[in-house]
């Protein structure tokens, strides 16, 4: 088990006293993160990232992943307390969380949550302390072709998989890779899509466009909606989490079940919001009463919570091993890691085994301590939110500002966060998807240069990506899964026509 | 009927109106459409063929911008079918677009005035004003909130994190 004596190492790192701070630091971030509208774990490290080049990549990645944990906790306080999901993966957990707090009942409903949070969150960290080195290793051997198929692989899920129309999941997704292609091309040095325009020639960057995209268009719709603040207030006591934690047990079976769709989805870059309505979806399907889903049914806070966090961390397995993000929290620590200097892909798994075990204990820990502060600090995380919206809303466009300045130093990126709010507003209200945008964002530059390696090595033919088992299987699990819903349709085609 | 240009068609349903999420499918998908072109006429300026040394700058672009173009077009025939769902729903309601403009169009100033006034000043001036705006607070209240909130984010910025933020005559008066 060369892992274990790795993953020591890596607790060595973690266990520092100022990453420990870190930890503390950036959990109780993300948790604030987590209760404020506008402010989601994508953009909320994103607004963090240029602040942390000052640390040693393993600290900055510590505090901007606590922040993420920190966030996926926050987002199902103000679910159950205020029926107002903090994040979309909360969602979910409003359906029976809200109405639980409703009847007096949000200790336990919260409690729940938690636990169900960090049980999600600790299988899937187990997974990835076993599964990603091999995935790394495996992948030790793919070439630029195998390298472009594992981004269409993510990408064909994303439109295969999409709840939407797939066709406004490929045209957001067009939409990112256009975008991360405007400026100069590193490999010819010629200047693309800048139209003459000096500030262009910069490219632009997946940070601004992130915290646009995610944090501006959600004030824009916050204010749409007419956004009050109404909510139930909690106290976690001893004895209701002493009293909901001996009634979890018996649940064990929820909790894995949420926990293996939580992974599976967080694998694939399907992320925590549908692992979410799925795992929510299962328990009420597989329950012998379903019609008490709705009503303030602990099992509703614990799978969609389970799942959510499950899948949540999971995503960060296709990002430390392959260099392919799985939602697009991950996709900005993946950015953030090319910042450092370090290059994503199978390769950090042997060259800098410090930064990725330091990474994964610190994952470990990172729960439990996220677990012990939601617990006892629920009661002023919820009195964030009785701070009236218009001050709330203001400081967070200035935050939002500051954030998207410190990318380059360039007021123009300001006023390119402000055009991708509006983007983004338009986008969410037309069911355009926005993490395809996003990843493809941050991927654009990597996924060209391997097909641009690839066509070298073939010399222009697209037959490269058929030329052995490795990368046609891959292609081909590609192309099933893009088409999955043409295919699904078809074979329900053939079925149908046959009397019953 | 709705018109191909998105943002002012407007459509009958009840007391409720506002611009037709039909009109907005399509003016998106038309804009998206636009940009495949964009794109595609770029990379063909620039080359989008096999060079002596590989695959010219455009050679990827050139196909992203062609299958924007394509998924757009399919956008735009679900849009348009009379079938469609989006049929008669509203993208949203005028008193709501208002409310989402009396938020915009102060940000969209806000973004204007920072590289003049520079970011504090025009930080505090923005919280100011939402606190009046939206909070009916006094404006005793909200002007030292604002310059507060200011404040912390210049302490936190420019003296703890020795982050250089855009700053104004103020700023220059004051010293920094």
């Amino acid at each position: 088990m060369e892992e274990i004596g790795l993953l020591m190492q890596g607790f060595a790192v973690a266990l520092q006293p100022e990453n420990i701070i870190l930890m503390v630091a950036g959990i109780v971030l993300g948790v604030l993160i987590g209760v404020l509208p506008g402010l989601g774990g994508a953009n909320g490290i994103a607004i963090l990232l240029p602040l942390t080049f000052a640390l040693p990549p393993v600290s900055a990645i510590i505090l901007l992943s606590c922040i993420y944990w920190g966030a996926l906790f926050g987002g199902a306080i103000t679910s159950i307390l205020f029926n107002i999901p903090g994040e979309p993966w909360s969602v979910a957990t409003t359906f029976d969380g809200y109405p639980m707090a409703q009847q007096g009942r949000a200790g336990e409903a919260l409690v729940a949550a938690f636990t169900s949070s960090f049980v999600g969150a600790f299988i899937a960290v187990l997974m990835i302390t076993f599964v990603a080195p091999l995935v790394a290793q495996f992948a030790l051997q793919f070439g630029p072709p195998e390298f472009f198929a594992v981004m269409f692989l993510s990408f064909a899920c994303f439109i295969g998989l999409s709840k939407g129309s797939p066709f406004k999941a490929l045209a957001a997704m067009m939409f990112g890779f256009l975008l991360a292609g405007v400026g100069l091309d590193g490999v010819t040095g010629q200047l693309r899509m800048t139209f003459g325009s000096m500030e262009l020639m910069r490219g632009i960057d997946f940070l601004v466009v992130v915290i646009g995209l995610f944090g501006l268009s959600e004030i824009f719709q916050s204010i749409e909606e007419g956004l009050r603040f109404k909510g139930q207030s909690a106290k976690i006591t001893m004895r209701t989490m002493l009293k909901t934690w001996a009634e979890l047990p018996r649940h064990w079976w929820l909790f894995i079940r949420s926990s293996v769709i939580g992974c599976w989805m967080g694998v694939t870059p399907a992320g925590a919001t549908p692992a979410s309505f799925m795992s929510y979806g299962v328990a009420r399907r597989m329950a012998a009463d379903k019609e008490s889903f709705g009503k303030g049914r602990v099992e509703g806070v614990i799978a969609p919570e389970t799942a959510a966090h499950a899948a949540g961390t999971s995503a960060l397995l296709p990002m430390l091993s392959l260099g392919v993000p799985g939602s697009p929290t991950a996709a900005v620590l993946l950015g953030g890691l090319i910042m450092w200097g370090l290059q994503p892909g199978p390769m950090l798994f042997v060259e800098q085994k410090d930064f990725v075990w330091g990474l994964i204990a610190s994952m470990y820990l990172g729960n439990i301590v996220g677990l012990i502060i939601v617990l006892a600090a629920v009661p002023w995380f919820a009195m964030i939110l009785r701070v009236p919206f218009s001050i709330i809303a203001a400081i967070i466009l200035m935050v939002c500002a500051i954030g998207a300045y410190t990318v380059n130093s360039a007021e123009f990126d300001v006023v390119l966060m402000l055009i991708f709010g509006v983007i983004g507003y338009v986008m969410k209200k037309l069911d355009y998807p926005l993490a395809p945008l996003v990843l493809a964002l941050v991927l654009g530059d990597r996924t060209e240069e391997s097909f641009r390696q690839a066509l070298l090595i073939s010399e222009g033919s697209l037959s490269v990506f058929f030329s052995n088992w490795l990368v046609g299987s891959i292609m081909v699990a590609g192309l099933t899964l893009m088409f999955y819903p043409a295919i699904s349709k078809l074979m329900a085609g053939f079925r149908s026509p046959k009397p019953a | 009927m709705s018109v191909t240009t998105g943002n002012d068609t407007l459509v009958e349903a009840g007391a409720e109106r506002g611009p037709s999420m039909k009109g907005m499918e399509i003016g998106t998908a038309v804009i998206l459409m636009a940009m495949g072109g964009i794109a595609i006429m770029d990379s063909l300026r620039i080359g989008a063929g096999w060079g002596s040394d590989g695959p010219q700058s455009g050679y990827f672009p050139f196909w992203l911008g062609l299958i924007l173009v394509g998924a757009s077009l399919v956008n735009l025939a679900m849009a348009l079918k009379p079938s469609a769902k989006s049929e008669g729903a509203l993208f949203a309601t005028w008193p709501q677009l208002r409310m989402v403009a009396s938020v915009l169009v102060p940000t969209a100033i806000y973004v204007a005035v920072i590289p003049f006034a520079g970011i504090y000043v025009s930080s505090a001036l923005l919280i100011a004003f939402f606190m009046i705006r939206f909070g009916e607070f006094r404006s005793v209240v909200s002007f030292p909130s604002g310059a507060l909130a200011a404040g912390v984010a210049f302490a936190i910025f420019e003296l703890w994190f020795l982050v250089a933020l855009p700053k104004g005559p103020l700023e220059t008066y004051l010293g920094y």
